[in-house]
């Protein structure tokens, strides 16, 4: 039989702020446990929660990002449960009235773009966690990150493969980060992924039962997990049994999904708007003051680079992958080189090489600067692409200058007319055989006298001029 | 000395008659000897409100005397105060010593006014007849088999029986308004929004106020300036301009229009209080007041939208009481449910676990609507009942309670009785409107107060018109036997 997969996405995006969303400790990661613990994080009696407005300003800035509408009033609301990580028993999300409405993604599968249908996304703030072990018998609690401000995006059920959750899940991570609303440390949990999955015959019109599995923090773990789910919920409907509304969890040692808890297991909540809190009115001069501020978003910029720089669809969505990347590109511009040979560059050598090494665009040794100014050298002749490639091998983590490793490498290309002929024409007059080859048809042999040519050259002729000249040489 | 209004403890610091540490011995000797018969503080530290007191004193000397500033003013056990036990009546925080000052405590302390110490409440605030204190029943200085009121029975009854010359107090659904009438005092409840709440321990957020709880409206006037003002650290505290509300206090009140709600007047008043409250009628008319008749149709449904909204917002604010992290923790336990379990078994009393029962229930999925959403509703309903009555006046006028102070036991075990106290008082909480209670008369012996209620921010009027009344009427002036 075959069967449609449906997936929708809730994600928890640690919000990058300095201070907690309702009080003003720190909102940094790590530290002593409980060194970011004030009274408010430790829900003492009497003290009252007092909205961080950076919060919410990021909530903004990513209801921009998706095109979705920004909620003028919003209520935030209580979610009551017990558990030892929670101080006050609740926690203080948004419920009724989220602060972002319906938006959208797209996202790129292979040439096809999709677009994935944010339902939502609210504020809320981060429980503690329990530290076992550090006592015999007992459970110590850190509330660090008590409060620490969150943006739970959810979406409609629009993605049909582990793939597009993935792409999906990236696509996202790169934005949030590209509006500058939070750092997409995947390790200390700041986007972490719920993911909702069922599966229904193929062509069905009514879903089937979902199950959720929680706290998905990398990208791996969400295609294994989906792709185990899937296979999970198939081989048991197709066995004849069915499935329970259920949050499971992915075991990422055995690959597996277990049952964490059922739907009649579930919690009630008792939601209700939180009385310490007004509710929450933004006027839209303040969204507009939000947007003045906003860089160009990925797709905003793609667009602009293949309009004005002519980049392929491919290069731009390069560029735009992430803000970083963006951002050096950007640089090198600020150099006058062309637009499209920064792109090639950063695209290809500056990638494989940061690949190799596992290092960031951000922790780059190279500098846009210094890679400019190769560039340029590339651009008025200097240097062939070539030897251009030697060279970057060169400044790549040293502090020589461009010029000096062309000096020393003896890299300068040969551009002047005479000279090329001089050397173009010794080489026809030692083979003459590849000159009658070419004549009767071969055009191989063009490209051989190239070479011959080069070499003689040690590799500094220019190749564009000895193609040119060669081609008039051989006319006669 | 015990009888001295704010005022004249204020000259008397200034002309140096005697000092702040004089003065906090007085009513400290006073604590010694009376506090044991009537049961008002839960806490007294000398050594502590005695070093406030010197402290008071440098101060005065300096020439920086504040209006309250070296007086000694008892601090309702709701209200955290650094290094101060902060128990809100209740086995849950009987361990429990505020590491921070409420708002309400730093702004007596920046004017140096001295904690006189923590007077008792009903349990989280939740009662009409402080019985349900897990340190005992405060009893009522008028007839000490008598109730004081509640759940600010502490500060009430130490207000009556002098010894302290005024108190913090809080407010839900009266208990500022109820104790004060109980127990003659003048009380008042501010607009929802006039005082931070923030440091003392929420019962029901969207309705608790704090005010003063003293002898004159003068007094409560002087008070309510140092209480009152935006505190960035309440959400729900409003930016005003701060007012004086001592200024046009003696003001003339010829010309007010005062209404008078049917639905104060009918079946489960005691027509003994009614009859007194006629009384302070006339004394209005007297004094140039119109009077004229409005309605309040949906008053009957304030108590039971109370016990909807009060409870679910109880039940909420009551989970941090855990035992994970400070306060009661009970001895022995299994595994975490068990922890939880036994810790609020044991912590909290029955009028306590009875509202979170009751919260807990109206939130519930399936219930919500029917309950909590439709209480939400009506209270909306009960707000516009008011905004209506104040186009045809100024101030509302009626009881502040049923009937005079009960006896210790009377209403204790049937819980809608006891809930019936507040039927005059509850609606002004949900309308998040002030609201006054002062004395007006004496039923064998027990005071009668009369309630004012009127529209958001009128305080200042209020203490004017009650002001007034006091300047011509001596009720205010009458103190219980037993504690000269």
């Amino acid at each position: 039989m075959e069967w449609d997969i449906v997936i929708g996405i809730e994600t928890h995006v640690q919000l990058k702020t300095n201070s907690k969303i309702f009080s003003g400790a720190s909102a940094s990661f790590g530290g002593e446990p409980n060194a970011h613990a004030c009274l408010v994080s430790l829900a003492y009696p009497g003290v009252l929660p007092v909205l961080n407005e950076e919060a919410v300003n990021c909530a903004i800035r990513f209801g921009l990002a998706v095109d979705a509408k920004i909620a003028k009033k919003s209520i935030f609301a209580r979610k009551n449960y017990f558990y030892p990580d929670l101080p006050k028993g609740y926690q203080i999300s948004q419920f009724e009235l989220p602060i972002v409405g319906e938006g959208s993604l797209s996202i790129s599968m292979g040439d096809d773009n999709k677009i994935v249908r944010i339902l939502r996304a609210h504020l809320e703030e981060d429980a503690g966690k329990s530290v076992h072990g550090v006592e015999e018998g007992k459970s110590g609690i850190d509330l660090n990150r008590a409060g620490t401000p969150l943006l739970e995006i959810v979406t409609e059920p629009d993605m049909s493969s582990a793939e597009e959750a993935v792409s999906y899940a990236k696509k996202l991570h790169e934005l949030v980060q590209w509006i500058g609303i939070c750092d997409g440390n995947m390790q200390e949990g700041n986007f972490r992924c719920d993911v909702n999955v069922s599966v229904k015959k193929k062509g069905d019109k009514q879903l089937g039962t979902r199950r959720e599995i929680k706290n998905l923090n990398s990208f791996k773990f969400i295609k294994q997990a989906v792709d185990y789910e899937v296979n999970w919920q198939i081989e048991r409907l197709e066995d004849g049994g069915a499935i329970k509304q259920s949050t499971i969890l992915f075991d990422p040692d055995s690959g597996e999904t277990r049952e964490m808890r059922s739907k009649e297991e579930a919690n009630d909540y008792r939601y209700f708007p939180d009385p310490d809190l007004l509710p929450l009115e933004i006027s839209q001069e303040k969204i507009n003051v939000i947007k003045a501020e906003m860089y160009e978003l990925p797709n905003e910029m793609k667009a602009r680079l293949i309009k004005e720089f002519d980049l392929s669809s491919y290069d731009a969505d390069g560029i735009t992958s992430n803000i970083a990347v963006a951002n050096y590109f950007e640089d090198l511009l600020t150099f006058n080189v062309s637009a499209k040979l920064a792109s090639n560059w950063i695209l290809t050598n500056l990638f494989s090489r940061l690949n190799e090494l596992s290092i960031d665009i951000e922790n780059c040794p190279l500098k846009a600067s210094k890679l400019a100014q190769l560039i340029l050298r590339i651009e008025d002749k200097t240097i062939s692409n070539n030897a251009a490639k030697k060279v970057f091998d060169e400044i790549w983590n040293q502090e020589k200058s461009v010029d000096d490793v062309i000096e020393k490498l003896g890299l300068k290309q040969i551009s002047n007319v005479n000279e090329i002929e001089n050397i173009l024409n010794q080489v026809l007059q030692d083979n003459e055989a590849m000159v009658e080859e070419y004549k009767s048809g071969k055009d191989k042999a063009f490209n051989a006298l190239i070479g011959q040519v080069m070499k003689a050259s040690k590799g500094k002729a220019n190749p564009g001029q000895v193609s040119q000249l060669l081609k008039e040489k051989l006319k006669n | 000395m015990e009888k001295l209004s704010l005022r004249e403890l204020s000259e008397g610091l200034k002309a140096r008659k005697f000092s702040s540490v004089e003065l906090t011995q007085f009513f400290l000797d006073r604590l010694e000897k009376y506090n044991l018969s009537i049961n008002a503080f839960i806490s007294i530290d000398k050594d502590k409100s005695l070093a406030m007191a010197s402290r008071s004193d440098a101060i005065i000397k300096d020439g920086k005397q504040d209006y309250l500033t070296g007086i000694p003013i008892a601090q309702k056990d709701i209200f955290c105060a650094e290094g101060w036990k902060t128990t809100c009546g209740s086995k849950m925080l009987d361990n429990f010593i505020s590491p921070y000052d409420a708002t309400v405590i730093r702004k007596f302390n920046e004017i140096s006014a001295v904690n006189l110490g923590k007077t008792n409440m009903d349990e989280f605030a939740m009662g009409s007849s402080n019985e349900t204190s897990y340190y005992g029943n405060v009893k009522n200085p008028w007839n000490i088999k008598n109730v004081p009121g509640g759940s600010s029975g502490g500060s009430a009854a130490a207000v009556a029986a002098m010894l302290a010359p005024a108190a913090t107090a809080t407010d839900t659904g009266g208990s500022i308004r109820q104790p004060a009438s109980l127990c003659g005092l003048t009380g008042l409840k501010p607009t929802y929004g006039l005082v931070s709440r923030y440091g003392m321990i929420a019962f029901a957020s969207s309705l608790d106020q704090a005010g003063p709880m003293c002898h004159s409206a003068e007094d409560c006037a002087a008070m309510l300036n140092v209480m009152s003002g935006h505190d960035s650290k309440d959400s729900t505290s409003i930016e005003r301009e701060k007012e004086n509300y001592l200024n046009g206090i003696k003001d003339p009140i010829k010309g007010l229009k005062i209404g008078i709600p049917k639905e104060f007047f009918s079946e489960g008043l005691d027509p003994n209080v009614e009859k007194i409250i006629e009384q302070g009628i006339n004394e209005y008319k007297k004094l140039g007041a119109e009077i004229v008749d409005i309605s309040l149709p949906n008053n009957h449904l304030s108590i039971p939208v109370y016990y909807v909204i009060a409870p679910a917002e109880a039940s909420s604010n009551l989970s941090r009481y855990d035992g994970v992290r400070y306060g009661y923790r009970t001895k022995e336990y299994d595994d975490l449910m068990d922890m939880y379990c036994k810790t609020r078994e044991e912590g909290f009393g029955d009028e306590v676990k009875r509202r979170i029962m009751i919260g807990t229930y109206v939130l519930s999925a399936g219930y919500y609507d029917a309950y909590y959403l439709k209480a939400q509703k009506i209270r909306r309903l009960i707000s516009e009942d008011f905004s209506k009555a104040f186009k045809k006046c100024d101030v509302i006028l009626g009881p502040s309670a049923p009937s005079v102070a009960f006896p210790i036991g009377d209403k204790k075990e049937d819980p809608l009785k006891m809930y019936m106290q507040d039927v005059y008082t509850i609606s002004t909480n949900l309308a998040g409107l002030p609201g006054l209670s002062m004395p007006a008369g004496l039923i064998n012996n027990l005071p009668v107060g009369m309630q004012l209620i009127g529209n958001y921010f009128s305080e200042a009027k209020l203490l004017n018109i009650a002001n007034v009344f006091q300047m011509n009427t001596d009720w205010h002036r009458l103190s219980p036997k037993g504690f000269e």
